[in-house]
């Protein structure tokens, strides 16, 4: 955070604000941080919450309606939807965050690197993301994450892949257009390695826009997940997870819809939360 | 690229059309010789032998060599590459499916009309709302109806596809009996009334972008001089909306829907599988269970230079008719 301010060449305005109060003012970052935390403290104390267990099968209580015993009613085993739906928010919000971080780093490097130096450089990343952005995004996760066999590492391994081209492609129009800006230029003037002008410099500034695209991104991935989970593909059960539990309660869609539909709701209101956040964080560092 | 068409636009003349246009032709040619390695390569750079996927945990390793064999996996990378690329260029497609025997083209051919009319239809529907919720949303700049369109695409944002085709399905087809719960009907009317439940479905997941970026792109014509000197001169308001600023955002939306278009076509292969639509979606789940890899490998090809191509017409049409975006490309 420091080192952005420090770094910034935009003038920093006359009154110094700070972040807390810049935050307060920023209702959006605010709400969608509020329930990103509900679900993560969820997700982190569902074992003092619930006294059932995500796989627990109870056979004699099958397809329950809600009640105060089972919030959320049961599945077609019996087992509390409530209980598996917050155990399938640690899975699926898990993988999400650890799915983006080779991609994040690979995509901002490969795209400083592309915008800085430019050339053959830019013209190879080009032609890669090009020949990869061609390929559906569905299609390209759908076969890679079978080939490498369904389960976490399939879902790792695709967007090791694919991932970091969202983020190459801002970085890289960023890092263009700061090339051509006095403070690169007069880095370069005092004789500056590339690479510390890079990570020194560049870096702290194409570092707030890529944050943003990083919140919708992980939207997009949240829902690739829950789809491959969905198609059989991603989680395999009986580990919890919002798209195998989708797939599940479609059997039971003119019975208990609610079994396919509050999985879903779950995966839309993480969306709505990492969207505000990434909206509030695009309004924050705008005002500044 | 970038680079020689920015210079090229330096001078004008009929010269700059032509090398652009050759430009734009060679760089698609280079990333469709890109998409067929990467093809080639997809099912070899993931761990694991596909032999083995093919056959089973429990095969015994002579059948393993065997399915090597036939898959040609037991020769050097090379051969391995030049027999794809030659199978590439005689026959038009990965080889023979490993199940049916067939070629794989034809296999694709096959099942190819529905999805195209399963994406057109979602194309138009898509285009149709996006366009009267833009419209709505920038002739009431900051008022009610806006604010209620800009919150859209943060709620639909994260709304698996799969997802919302199953709420319709509950809705329109399990409760109301408004429309098939899947599958395609017979005749043209029968299959364009069982596919309109799936082309809302797709249009959904393409709406909130494109509202997005049409109401940006409508304001900032709304708001350009000449629109300011039509309404100062008495034009009529909406006459100036349908003559004017609707056609100059004709052209954004059709690039836009280029830029989409390999979104929207993953998104069709899902949706295929959700309402049970015998296309090339559920051709590829099929290979899938199969591990039918030439298939497999066929789908991502057809698939990807499709969009190739896609977006260079796109991007030559734009070009053809608006002289503006020709020193933006």
């Amino acid at each position: 955070m420091n080192s952005i301010q420090i770094d910034s060449p935009r003038p920093m305005g006359g009154r110094k604000i700070s972040v807390a109060s810049r935050v307060w003012n920023t209702p959006s970052l605010l709400v969608g941080g509020l329930m990103f935390a509900v679900l993560i403290g969820l997700a982190v104390f569902i074992p003092f919450i619930s006294p059932y267990q995500p796989s627990e099968q109870n056979l004699s209580a099958f397809l329950q309606h809600p009640s105060a015993e089972h919030w959320l009613g049961t599945d077609q085993l019996g087992r509390d939807l409530f209980t598996r739906l917050i155990y399938a928010a640690r899975t699926d919000l898990k993988i999400m965050v650890l799915a983006e971080i080779i991609p994040f780093c690979t995509g901002v490097f490969l795209g400083m690197l592309a915008g800085y130096y430019g050339k053959w450089l830019n013209t190879l990343i080009s032609l890669l993301t090009d020949t990869l952005i061609a390929f559906p995004f569905y299609l390209i996760v759908i076969i890679v994450a079978f080939a490498s066999g369904a389960g976490e590492r399939g879902i790792y391994i695709t967007f090791m892949l694919v991932g970091w081209i969202v983020f190459a492609r801002v970085v890289k129009g960023l890092s263009a257009s700061f090339r051509e800006q006095e403070w690169v230029a007069s880095a370069q003037t005092l004789g500056l390695p590339g690479v510390r002008i890079i990570l020194r410099h560049l870096l702290p500034n194409v570092l707030p826009q890529a944050i943003v695209v990083l919140m919708t991104d992980m939207i997009g991935l949240l829902v690739a997940i829950v789809t491959l989970g969905y198609l059989g593909i991603g989680i395999t059960p009986p580990t919890p997870d919002w798209g195998t539990m989708i797939a599940d309660g479609r059997s039971f869609i003119t019975t208990a819809w609610w079994l396919s539909a509050v999985p879903g709701l779950a995966v839309v209101y993480t969306g709505i939360a990492l969207s505000l956040v990434g909206d509030g964080l695009a309004d924050l560092w705008r005002k500044k | 690229m970038m680079r020689v068409s920015k210079t090229l636009n330096k001078s004008s003349g009929g010269a700059v059309s032509g090398s652009w246009l050759i430009w734009a032709v060679i760089r698609a040619l280079v990333v469709i010789l890109c998409v067929m390695t990467a093809v080639f390569f997809i099912i070899r750079i993931v761990p694991g032998d596909p032999a083995k996927m093919i056959l089973g945990e429990y095969s015994t390793p002579e059948a393993i060599q065997k399915m090597r064999h036939t898959l040609g996996l037991d020769l050097p990378l090379w051969e391995q590459f030049f027999r794809f690329v030659k199978t590439l260029f005689t026959q038009g497609d990965t080889g023979n499916s490993i199940i049916a025997g067939t070629s794989t083209r034809a296999l694709i051919v096959e099942r190819a009309p529905v999805t195209l009319l399963l994406i057109g239809m979602a194309c138009v529907l898509a285009v149709v709302v996006a366009l009267l919720l833009a419209v709505l949303a920038a002739t009431h700049k900051d008022r009610l109806a806006d604010h209620l369109i800009r919150v859209i695409p943060t709620i639909t944002l994260g709304m698996p596809v799969f997802w919302v085709g199953l709420l319709l399905i509950l809705l329109f087809s399990v409760r109301l009996h408004w429309f098939p719960v899947g599958g395609i009907g017979e005749g043209w009317t029968g299959t364009l009334y069982s596919l309109t439940l799936p082309a809302i479905t797709v249009a959904f997941s393409q709406i909130p972008t494109l509202v997005r970026s049409l109401r940006a792109q409508l304001l900032e014509v709304l708001e350009s001089d000449f629109v300011v000197t039509l309404k100062a001169a008495g034009i009529p308001s909406r006459v100036v909306l349908f003559k004017h600023v609707l056609r100059n955002s004709a052209l954004p939306t059709l690039m836009l829907l280029g830029v989409n278009i390999s979104y929207l076509i993953g998104g069709t292969l899902v949706v295929e599988q959700v309402f049970g639509i015998k296309g090339i979606g559920s051709l590829l789940f099929s290979s899938i269970a199969k591990r039918d890899f030439p298939v497999i490998q066929g789908i991502a090809l057809y698939c990807a230079v499709s969009v190739v191509i896609i977006s260079l017409l796109i991007e030559i049409i734009s070009w053809w008719l608006d002289p503006r975006t020709r020193g933006k490309q």
